[in-house]
């Protein structure tokens, strides 16, 4: 089964962190995608800042741009893979692995991708 | 003409000992949870009606097989796939289904699969006592005091999610075993609950949700038999049931543990109970259930109240708070200390619960008999009536209330 990682965190809480350990656990995540390449569907990408973030919402009449993300949570979506494994255990135990999952506010949402071809 | 609630009883025996058989099948014959529940939950509708009308058949089991056969079919032929899933179901012959090849107790996959921790707790204990237990959802809604249509839309999402997020339903590996047993272990244990507190409410009429908890609990510990917490809660449940009948007087009034007449307890039911508890020590890993279950013990062993051996129940009492430091065991515990050390340092004790118990009756009507017994009774029926306040059972109203009255 496909599933998306979806890879959030807080930043508020993010400058709790030290810097040095945020320079390593980059060194395990790089290490944590090649470990798992043969699972990663796509290995999707990460983010530039929330600050970057612009979201285009339906208007009276039509869209309107707004500066921000697309709601107000505290958490924010830091980036996303693809992952095709055999069940949703399967799914877990690889994202309990994840490197960063030490760090205050991380959390990461598993949804299962609409599979389009009827079987 | 077999009298109407004897044959009430035996249809919920049938149809608990067929139920989580059927679903597991017809799960494996056609992999997928959703048909196979619906199918014989549909059936086990039907039987009830049937069978209350002529009777139960010679074999329950194979009839409520055929009927649920019948339902799935009725639902596969409304789907695109219908060919691909009638073949699977073709595959099998009436009355025998193949045997799952391990050998292994399949209900207790298909409980690992309704408990599992991607479902909300309300959502695992719903689906539990539909798809294992074989409670009709209108009987779930009554024990839960829930309107049906919310049990019944907890139970479509539920099993949705189970499809479609590839929940597996099997029996966990040896490393996530502990962690997943613990929540097929709490959603029972909050069945027996819901039951146990439901007790003496104003429908005296509805499925004895306790036996379906504890058979539950049955099941799960036999097909785990190296697991001492299993052990313990189905120890703890049948502790609790062994002396339920004494909880109530002849007009369904709630009777104290103080004042419980206890030759009315089930001696022999305490009895293999207690042997139960101790298979389980034996293998020397302690939990919250062998605890609370020896805890039961030393209540149940007690000649009357003040032959109680509340050193030996404080001193669990300890051990269960290094494992589950929750305001409610503090309560419990200092119930118990005011029994071994008087009110005094019971009420500091509960004082300091007042804030995260604030919305818990049983903590105000504990503090209410502590400050009774200090002589402040001013302050006693104020917190009586902060416990009335908070609770909807009928026993307990009645009980408050006359203290009040008093």
């Amino acid at each position: 089964m496909k599933y998306v990682l979806m890879y959030t965190n807080r930043p508020d809480l993010d400058e709790a962190v030290p810097k040095e350990r945020i320079e390593q656990v980059y060194g395990e995540i790089f290490a944590w995608f090649e470990k798992n390449a043969a699972v990663l569907t796509d290995a999707g990408a990460e983010l530039q800042d929330v600050s970057t973030a612009t979201t285009v919402k339906s208007g009276d009449n039509q869209p309107v741009v707004v500066d921000g993300p697309f709601n107000e949570a505290k958490e924010v979506v830091g980036g996303f893979s693809v992952i095709d494994v055999p069940d949703l255990d399967a799914a877990i135990e690889l994202v309990k692995t994840w490197p960063s999952l030490d760090f205050p506010g991380v959390a990461i949402e598993i949804r299962p991708i609409v599979d389009h071809s009827g079987g | 003409m077999i009298d109407a609630v004897a044959s009430d009883a035996a249809l919920e025996r049938v149809v608990r000992h067929e139920t989580a058989h059927l679903v597991a099948t017809l799960h494996r014959i056609l992999g997928d949870l959703d048909v196979a529940e619906e199918a014989v939950a549909e059936a086990v509708v039907e039987a009830l009606n049937a069978w209350r009308r002529d009777g139960i058949p010679d074999q329950p089991g194979g009839w409520l097989l055929t009927a649920a056969r019948h339902n799935a079919l009725d639902r596969l032929r409304r789907e695109s796939r219908y060919r691909e899933k009638l073949a699977l179901l073709a595959g099998g012959t009436a009355e025998t289904a193949p045997e799952p090849a391990d050998g292994q107790d399949e209900r207790l996959a298909l409980i690992f699969g309704c408990c599992h921790p991607a479902l909300a707790r309300p959502a695992q204990l719903a689906l539990t006592l539909r798809a294992v237990v074989g409670l009709t959802t209108a009987e779930i809604a009554r024990a839960f005091f829930t309107l049906e249509p919310t049990i019944a839309q907890r139970i479509v999402r539920a099993k949705r999610k189970i499809v479609q997020a590839g929940i597996p339903v099997r029996i966990p590996g040896a490393e996530e075993l502990p962690a997943r047993l613990d929540s097929v272990l709490t959603v029972v244990y909050l069945a027996y609950n819901e039951a146990y507190l439901a007790t003496g409410g104003p429908d005296a009429s509805r499925r004895d949700l306790a036996d379906d908890a504890i058979w539950l609990a049955g099941v799960v510990s036999t097909s785990l038999p190296r697991e001492p917490e299993a052990l313990g809660l189905l120890a703890l449940l049948r502790l609790h049931h062994a002396r339920a009948s004494a909880r109530f007087d002849g007009a369904g009034h709630l009777i104290l543990l103080a004042d419980q007449d206890r030759t009315a307890w089930d001696g022999e039911a305490i009895r293999t109970a207690i042997d139960l508890l101790e298979r389980a020590a034996t293998m020397r890993r302690p939990g919250r259930y062998q605890l609370q279950a020896a805890i039961a013990a030393c209540h149940a062993e007690a000649r009357d109240w003040a032959a109680t051996d509340w050193l030996q129940i404080l001193t669990l009492y300890d051990l269960l708070l290094r494992l589950d430091p929750s305001p409610v065991v503090r309560l419990n515990r200092a119930i118990a200390l005011a029994q071994f050390d008087g009110p005094a340092r019971a009420l500091a004790e509960l004082d300091t619960l007042i804030e995260p118990l604030r919305n818990y009756h049983l903590l105000h009507a504990t503090r209410a008999q502590l400050l009774r017994g200090l002589g402040r009774g001013h302050e006693a029926r104020a917190a009586d009536a902060t416990a009335l306040a908070l609770t909807g059972n009928v026993a307990e109203r009645h009980l408050l209330t006359e203290r009040l009255r008093s």
